[in-house]
């Protein structure tokens, strides 16, 4: 799915922020992608959804050398990318329908379509009531949701999010946390970068670790707590509910 | 104040751009001056060409009074011209201008007092040609045969108001020329520039997969719409200004003018400047899109 080889990431003239980067994620893994802020989790992401191109070093995504892609190849690629935004990046004058709408409309899908799915899609993060609602009436979660929505409306073979929890209160973060991993069961990959220790502790997934632009790849812990059970038992999400946090 | 189209669904909030609020009202004048410019080009072109049915072939002969001088009576003199004439090769017909028929043709310059009849009035004759004829040895025969007589022919100043009708349309179509190259430079800049000021947008939208072209359908949308209202607007206008110049015309008293109305086929044609401008505004806009975003990762 995605391999990385000896990648390191510039900006301008500047000391390179990515060093030597290599790992390789299977299809169908999730990963947590952790580190200091400043540790270039977020820069790391973007080699991965394709904002930017390595300094040096080989990037390989679905199969493909990115170094070979060309401009022109690259909507088809990207469009097979989920990419939840550490600002949501919600369009403020759309509706959280038309938002979530984005991708399919950018691949051509029938407008009744289009309609019908994103609608399905909002009540199923809890948002059915609120399809026509511009960002700017939405809570902090709720725009979470339907950027998370946006990600997932074109079933992408690659999820990444960039601290997806970090405007969100522990249990809308957990019931996130949740949504991710049932796309992981459905086969996507996922990758998400965080800081919140304590919601990466009750899932058993290895991690990508960044420190000072270097990684290091850990492995899970090779158990479920009985934690993350009790939890996830006393914490069942059922279909997330649309009050506002 | 802005021209408030109705709102399609745009991922990009182009309508609340300063630079495009104002791209209707621009294409609305460009519209207005461009029809008016059109219908100033077409309505000299029927002019030139009445000019040419009515005068082409034509040749007129005045016999002038010649109070004192030493020749015969003028009717006299007259009759000798039409006898040459109606000799001569290459005339189809002279016909002799009745004294009411030459008082009509004065009333415009002399009024009422064209019809006094103390005032020395000069006879004409209309000839039509069949044929070429040697104006040069005609002037030489009418000259000998009917002293005073002189012979304008059409063709020379025909030839004159052809040029400068010729010249008139020429400077309309520049006319429609320049408007076009100025709404092409108008969308371009509010196409940059709406590019300038939704860029962190438009690089989302590459981000989750758009192509150049789902991008550019977004700007074309949007000029599109403003043109063609703009453009309606103008032409509109335009109509209004083209039936306030031909009810003027037609109070007149004098006929220097032509009549200022257009013919059906050629309002259908001043009805086709909203959908060029809106159809060149389209080709810019994606051309100027596709240019720019090519330089964008």
């Amino acid at each position: 799915m995605i391999r990385f080889e000896n990648v390191g990431l510039r900006y301008g003239t500047e000391a390179e922020v990515l060093r030597d980067i290599s790992f390789t994620l299977q299809p169908g893994s999730f990963h947590f992608l952790t580190g200091a802020s400043g540790a270039g989790k977020s820069s790391l992401l973007k080699l991965m959804y394709l904002a930017h191109r390595p300094s040096r070093g080989l990037v390989t995504l679905f199969g493909r050398d990115m170094a070979l892609v060309t401009r022109r190849e690259l909507p088809e690629l990207r469009r097979q990318i989920g990419v939840v935004f550490q600002d949501f990046a919600l369009l403020d004058h759309l509706s959280a329908l038309d938002n979530v709408a984005l991708p399919l409309r950018m691949a051509g899908t029938p407008e009744t379509d289009v309609v019908a799915h994103c609608s399905e899609i909002l009540r199923w993060v809890g948002l059915g009531n609120h399809l026509h609602a511009t960002p700017s009436t939405l809570s902090g979660g709720q725009k979470q949701r339907v950027a998370i929505a946006r990600s997932v409306i074109n079933r992408p073979r690659l999820l990444l999010a960039d601290e997806p929890t970090g405007n969100v209160d522990d249990g809308i973060g957990m019931r996130l946390l949740y949504l991710f991993e049932e796309l992981y069961k459905l086969g996507t990959t996922v990758v998400i970068a965080t800081h919140n220790e304590a919601l990466i502790r009750r899932f058993d997934h290895p991690r990508l670790h960044l420190d000072n632009g270097r990684l290091m790849v850990l492995p899970a812990r090779g158990r479920v707590h009985e934690a993350r059970a009790k939890d996830a038992r006393a914490n069942d999400p059922g279909p997330i509910d649309s009050r506002g946090e | 104040m802005a021209l408030r189209p109705m709102r399609p669904r745009s991922d990009l909030p182009l309508a609340v751009d300063p630079s495009s609020r104002f791209l209707g009202w621009i294409t609305a004048l460009m519209a207005f001056l461009a029809a008016l410019a059109l219908a100033g080009a077409m309505l000299v072109s029927d002019m030139a060409q009445r000019w040419d049915s009515g005068l082409a072939g034509g040749l007129t002969v005045q016999v002038a009074p010649m109070p004192g001088a030493p020749v015969a009576p003028l009717d006299e003199r007259a009759e000798a011209a039409l006898t040459v004439l109606r000799s001569f090769p290459g005339i189809r017909s002279a016909t002799l201008l009745g004294g009411g028929e030459i008082a009509r043709l004065l009333e415009p310059w002399l009024g009422a007092g064209a019809t006094d009849p103390l005032l020395p009035m000069p006879r004409l004759i209309d000839v039509v040609a069949g044929g070429p004829v040697d104006v040069a040895a005609l002037r030489l025969r009418l000259t000998s045969a009917a002293p005073g007589a002189t012979l304008d022919d059409h063709a020379v100043w025909l030839a004159d108001l052809r040029s400068f009708a010729g010249a008139i349309r020429l400077a309309a179509l520049g006319v429609v020329v320049l408007i076009g190259a100025a709404a092409v430079m108008t969308v371009v800049f509010a196409v940059r520039t709406g590019l300038a000021i939704h860029r962190p947008v438009v690089e989302l939208l590459h981000l989750m997969g758009a192509t150049d072209r789902y991008v550019s359908r977004q700007f074309e949308r949007h000029v599109v719409g403003r043109s063609l209202r703009g453009g309606g607007i103008g032409l509109l206008l335009a109509g209004g200004t083209m039936y306030g110049l031909h009810r003027a015309s037609q109070g007149l008293r004098a006929s220097l003018l032509p009549d200022l109305a257009l013919q059906p086929w050629q309002w259908a044609v001043l009805l086709l400047v909203p959908g060029a401008l809106a159809l060149l505004a389209l080709v810019t806009a994606r051309w100027t899109v596709l240019r720019t975003l090519e330089s964008m990762p």
